[in-house]
C-alpha cells in the first residue's frame, strides 16, 4: 500500500514537468492558434543542450538553467520567424505542416549527429525517505523548479505590460492590433516563451530519465494529452492536468506494461476531446 | 467512355505503360526495383492526397494502412496457407474496415485535433502489433520460400509482384480521379474549404470523412501486402516506418495537393532528388532533413506545389489536367 | 394557410447567459417573416438553433410537420431548409458554379452531379452571377460574395430559406437589386425567414414581423402594428435613430 502511495506521489512530481511542457503548447495555441509540432524536438533540444553543457563545461546540472532559458527563448523566436510567421492567418493545416517540417529537420540533424543511443545527464541530489521508499532528489527538484517557473510565467502574464499584451492578443488578435499592440512581436515573444518551457521541461526530464534523440515524440504526445485535458489555451489547466496525468501514470505503472502507457494516454486524449472539449477545468467552471 | 476523351486519361496511361515496358525491355532488375519503390510512393501519396488535398485533413499515420495490410497478407499466407491474391484482397478489405471503425471514432475530432489523433493511431497500432502474439510480436513473421513456388519461383515472383504493384498504382490514380469527379469528391472539397459551411449546405460531413479515411486505406493496404510478400519478412519497425508516411505527405505537397497528377509528379521528382543526394555520402544521412527542408519550403513559398505553379503560369491547363 | 415552420418554447444558454428565452413563432407557407431586434438580441442564435448548428436546451423545432430539433445541419438541409450566413463563408478556392453545385447536390432533392450543375446555373442566373460562373469565389466583391451565399442556398431548391442579413454591407443600388431578388424567390413559392437591420427594407418585404429583445419575443404582428408597438419603441430607445426609422416605416 505504501508502495502504491509512493508511486502516486512520485507520479505527481513527474506530472508537474509534463504540465510545464504542456504550458508551452497551450500558450502558443492560445495566442496564435498554432499547433506546435516542433515541441517534441525542442524538448529534446533542452535535453541535449543540458547534456552538452554539463559534459563540456563540467558545471552541475541545475547551473545550466539560465543557459537553457535564454537558449530556448532565442531558438523559439528564431523558429517563429523562420517557420510560423508566414503561415499565420492561413488554414491550420499550413502551420501544422510547417512546424512538422521543422521537426523533421531537427530530428534528422540530431539523428545524424548523435545516432539513437541512450544518453544520461549525471544528476544526484539527496532523496527524501518515506518508510522504506525513497523519492529521488531530482524528482523533487524538478517539481520545485516547475512550480517556480509556472509562478514566474503567471506573474509575467498578469503583472507586466508585455504579459498583458500577450493575453490581449490571445483574446482577440484583430482588436489587439486596432489598439496598437505590435502583434507580430507579441507572437514571436509567445513562441519564444512556449519553446523555453519545452526546453526547460526537456532539461528536467533529462535529470530524471535517460533519453535519445527520438524521445521527443513520446513527450510531445504526452504534452498534447495534457494540453487537451487542461483545456486548450489554459496554462493553469495545463499544469493541473499534467499533475493529473503523472498521478495516473503513478497509479497504472505497477499494473500495466510500459509499452502500453502511450496507447492508454492516446485513448484518453480522444475520449477527452470528444466528451469534454473544454478540458477538465470545464467541470469546475460549470458550477 | 467520356474519360477517354480527356488528355488526362492518356497521361496516366502513358505513365503506366512506361512503368510496364521500361524494366522488361532489358530485363533490368535494378531499374525495376527503383520503379517499384516509385510505384509504392505514388500509391501512398495519391491516397493520402484524397484526405490531405481534397478533405483538408492531415493524416500523419497513413503508414498504418500499409503496415497492417502487409501484416494481414503475410499472416494469412504463412499461418493459413491462403494464396497471394486472396490474402491481398482480404488484407485490403480488413484494413479498410478497421479504418472505417477508427474513422468513425476519431473523425468526430476536427482539424488539428484529428491530425494529432492520427499520430496516436500510429503509436497505438505499433504498440498493439509489437505485443500481439499471433503476429510474432516484436520478432515479426517470416515467409517460407516455398510460398513463391505457385508464382513460378522467386525470380519470376518478383516480376509478378512488380506488375501487380504497378496495377495498384494505376488503380490509385484512377480512384483519385474518379473521386474528384464525383459528388462525393465535391463534398470532400467543400469540407476541405470550409467544413461548417459544407455541413450547413447539407454535406454529411462525419460520414464523408470516415468514408474517405476508409477508402484511402484500401489500396495502400494491398500495396503493403505486395511489398512485404516480396520481402518475405515483416516486423513492426519496417511495417510502421513513420518516415514513409512523412515522405508520402512531402510528395503529395511537392506535386500539388488536391490534384490527381500532383502525387505522381511529386513522387517522380522526389525519387530523382533522393537518387542524386543518396550518391553523395554527406547527404545520405540527411534524408529526413531534406524531406523536412523541402516540405517547409513548399508550405511557406508554394503551397500549391508544382501543379499549383503550372496552373498559375498557364491557367488554361486547368481545363485539361486534373 | 398552414404553418411551414413552428418554433415552440426554444431556449438556449451560453455559460449562464440566456441567449434565447422560451421563444415561439411560426412561418406560414409562402410568406416572408422578418426577425428584428437590437444587436445581441439573439437573432443569429435562433437561426443556429433552427438549422442545427447548436442544439437547443429546451423547446422544439417542427418543420413541415416533422420534428427536426437538434438534428445536425446536414440533415436539416436535406429536409429542404437552407440558410445564408451573416458572415459570408464561400468555398474560396472553388468556382462560383462549384460553390452553387455543392448547394444543389446536397440539398432537398439530393440531385446527381449533372442535374445539380443545372440547378446551380439556374440559381446563379437568378442572383445575376451567370457571367461569373468560372470565377473563383475568392475573386468576387463583397456584394458578389453575398449573392453567391444566396445562390448557394437557393440551388438546394429549399422550401424555406433563412436569410441572415443579406443586405448588410451593400450599397443602395445593390440593396435595391437584392430586394428584387428576394421578392422573385418568394413569388416562386419559397417561404422566407429573414434577419435584417435595414428597417425600410424589412418593413416593406415582410408579411409579418417578430421582434426579439434579450432572446425573448417582445412583439409580433404586421409590420405597421409592430412599428407602433410601445414596447418595441422602448426597446429601441437606446438607439433613437432606429426608433425614428421604425416610426417612419
Amino acid at each position: 500500500m505504501l508502495g502504491l502511495l509512493a508511486s502516486i506521489l512520485d507520479g505527481v512530481l513527474i506530472g508537474a514537468v509534463y504540465g510545464l511542457a504542456a504550458m508551452g503548447i497551450t500558450l502558443i495555441w492560445g495566442v496564435m492558434d498554432v499547433v506546435n509540432l516542433t515541441h517534441g524536438a525542442m524538448i529534446v533540444a533542452g535535453m541535449f543542450g543540458t547534456y552538452l553543457f554539463v559534459s563540456a563545461v563540467g558545471v552541475p546540472v541545475y547551473a545550466t538553467l539560465p543557459a537553457v532559458l535564454v537558449g530556448g527563448f532565442l531558438a523559439g523566436v528564431a523558429l517563429y520567424w523562420i517557420a510560423v510567421h508566414r503561415v499565420i492567418g492561413q488554414p491550420p493545416l499550413m502551420s501544422l505542416l510547417s512546424t512538422f517540417a521543422v521537426n523533421l529537420v531537427l530530428v534528422g540533424v540530431g539523428t545524424a549527429v548523435w545516432g539513437t543511443d541512450l544518453f544520461n545527464v549525471p544528476a544526484s541530489l539527496p532523496g527524501f525517505s518515506l518508510g522504506r521508499y525513497t523519492f529521488p532528489g531530482t524528482h523533487i527538484m524538478a517539481a520545485v523548479l516547475t512550480a517556480a517557473i509556472a509562478a514566474a510565467l503567471y506573474l509575467f502574464l498578469y503583472r507586466t505590460r508585455t504579459g498583458k499584451a500577450v493575453r490581449a492578443v490571445s483574446g482577440n488578435r484583430e482588436a489587439a492590433e486596432l489598439v496598437g499592440i505590435p502583434t507580430a512581436r507579441v507572437l514571436a515573444l509567445s513562441f519564444g516563451l512556449g519553446t523555453t518551457l519545452a526546453c526547460v521541461a526537456g532539461m528536467l526530464i533529462a535529470t530524471m530519465f535517460p533519453f535519445t534523440v527520438l524521445s521527443g515524440d513520446a513527450y510531445q504526445l504526452k504534452s498534447f494529452v495534457v494540453t487537451v485535458l487542461g483545456g486548450l489555451g489554459n496554462p493553469t489547466g495545463a499544469l493541473v492536468a499534467g499533475i493529473a496525468l503523472g498521478l495516473l501514470e503513478g497509479v497504472t505503472t505497477p499494473f500495466v506494461p510500459v509499452s502500453w502507457t502511450l496507447v492508454i494516454e492516446f485513448v484518453l486524449f480522444v475520449v477527452v476531446l470528444i466528451a469534454l472539449p473544454g478540458g477538465l477545468m470545464q467541470l469546475w467552471q460549470r458550477r | 467512355m467520356t474519360i477517354m476523351r480527356r488528355p488526362f486519361f492518356w497521361i496516366i496511361a502513358a505513365v503506366v505503360a512506361l512503368f510496364a515496358v521500361l524494366p522488361a525491355a532489358g530485363n533490368n532488375v535494378e531499374l525495376r526495383e527503383n520503379l517499384l519503390l516509385a510505384a509504392v510512393y505514388i500509391t501512398l501519396a495519391s491516397n493520402i492526397n484524397m484526405i490531405l488535398g481534397y478533405a483538408g485533413y492531415v493524416n500523419f499515420g497513413s503508414i498504418v494502412f500499409f503496415g497492417l495490410g502487409g501484416y494481414f497478407c503475410v499472416w494469412l499466407m504463412s499461418a493459413h496457407g491462403w494464396p497471394l491474391a486472396a490474402a491481398l484482397l482480404a488484407g485490403g478489405v480488413a484494413v479498410s474496415t478497421l479504418a472505417l471503425l477508427f474513422g468513425l471514432g476519431i473523425l468526430r475530432l476536427r482539424g488539428v485535433y484529428f491530425a494529432l489523433a492520427t499520430i496516436g493511431v500510429n503509436e497505438g497500432v505499433m504498440a498493439f502489433v509489437t505485443n500481439f502474439g499471433p503476429w510474432g510480436g516484436s520478432s515479426g513473421i517470416y515467409l517460407s520460400p516455398a510460398l513463391f513456388q505457385p508464382l513460378g519461383g522467386p525470380a519470376k515472383a518478383l516480376w509478378v509482384v512488380y506488375y501487380l504493384l504497378v496495377g495498384v498504382m494505376a488503380a490509385s490514380l484512377y480512384l483519385s480521379y474518379a473521386v474528384k469527379r464525383s459528388k462525393f469528391g465535391l463534398g470532400l472539397l467543400a469540407i476541405g474549404q470550409n467544413e461548417d459551411a459544407a455541413a450547413v449546405l447539407g454535406v454529411p460531413t462525419p460520414r464523408y470523412k470516415a468514408a474517405v479515411y476508409s477508402l484511402s486505406a484500401l489500396l495502400p493496404a494491398i500495396a503493403g501486402g505486395l511489398y512485404f510478400f516480396k520481402s518475405a519478412f515483416i516486423q513492426p519497425p519496417d511495417a510502421f516506418d513513420l518516415q514513409l508516411s512523412t515522405e508520402a505527405i512531402v510528395i503529395a505537397m511537392l506535386g500539388g495537393q488536391g490534384t490527381v497528377l500532383g502525387p505522381a509528379i511529386g513522387a517522380f521528382l522526389y525519387v530523382q532528388l533522393r537518387g542524386w543526394l543518396l550518391v553523395s555520402p554527406t547527404f545520405s544521412n540527411f534524408q529526413l532533413v531534406i524531406a523536412g527542408v523541402l516540405l517547409l519550403a513548399i508550405v511557406l513559398f508554394a503551397p500549391g506545389g508544382l501543379m499549383g505553379w503550372i496552373y498559375r503560369r498557364w491557367p488554361r491547363l486547368r481545363g485539361f489536367l486534373e | 394557410m398552414s404553418a411551414l415552420l413552428e418554433v415552440e418554447g426554444l431556449s438556449k444558454d451560453f455559460g449562464g447567459l440566456r441567449a434565447v428565452d422560451a421563444l415561439s413563432f411560426s412561418v406560414r407557407e409562402g410568406a416572408i417573416l422578418g426577425l428584428i431586434g437590437p444587436n445581441g438580441a439573439g437573432k443569429s442564435t435562433v437561426f443556429n438553433l433552427i438549422n442545427g448548428v447548436f442544439a437547443p436546451d429546451q423547446g422544439r423545432v417542427v418543420f413541415r410537420g416533422e420534428d427536426i430539433t437538434g438534428k445536425p445541419p446536414y440533415r436539416v438541409a436535406r429536409h429542404g431548409l437552407a440558410r445564408t450566413n451573416q458572415i459570408v463563408q464561400p468555398f474560396a478556392n472553388m468556382s462560383v458554379l462549384e460553390n452553387c453545385t455543392v448547394g444543389a447536390c446536397f440539398g432537398r432533392e439530393n440531385l446527381s452531379l449533372a442535374r445539380a450543375r443545372e440547378a446551380a446555373r439556374e440559381a446563379a442566373a437568378l442572383v445575376g452571377l451567370d457571367d461569373r460562373l468560372d470565377a473563383l469565389a475568392s475573386q468576387l466583391t463583397i456584394a458578389g460574395k453575398k449573392r453567391l451565399e444566396l445562390a448557394r442556398a437557393l440551388a438546394a431548391r429549399p422550401t424555406l430559406l433563412l436569410l441572415d442579413e443579406v443586405l448588410a454591407g451593400l450599397n443602395p443600388t445593390e440593396v435595391e437589386h437584392m430586394i428584387g431578388i428576394i421578392r422573385t424567390i418568394r413569388d416562386s413559392g419559397v417561404s422566407i425567414l429573414m434577419i435584417e437591420h435595414l428597417m425600410q427594407a424589412i418593413m416593406s418585404l415582410s408579411d409579418s414581423i417578430v421582434v426579439l429583445n434579450s432572446g425573448a419575443k417582445l412583439a409580433e404582428g404586421l409590420p405597421a402594428e409592430v412599428a407602433n408597438h410601445p414596447a418595441v419603441i422602448e426597446a429601441y430607445l437606446g438607439d433613437p435613430d432606429l426608433a425614428a426609422k421604425l416610426r417612419a416605416a
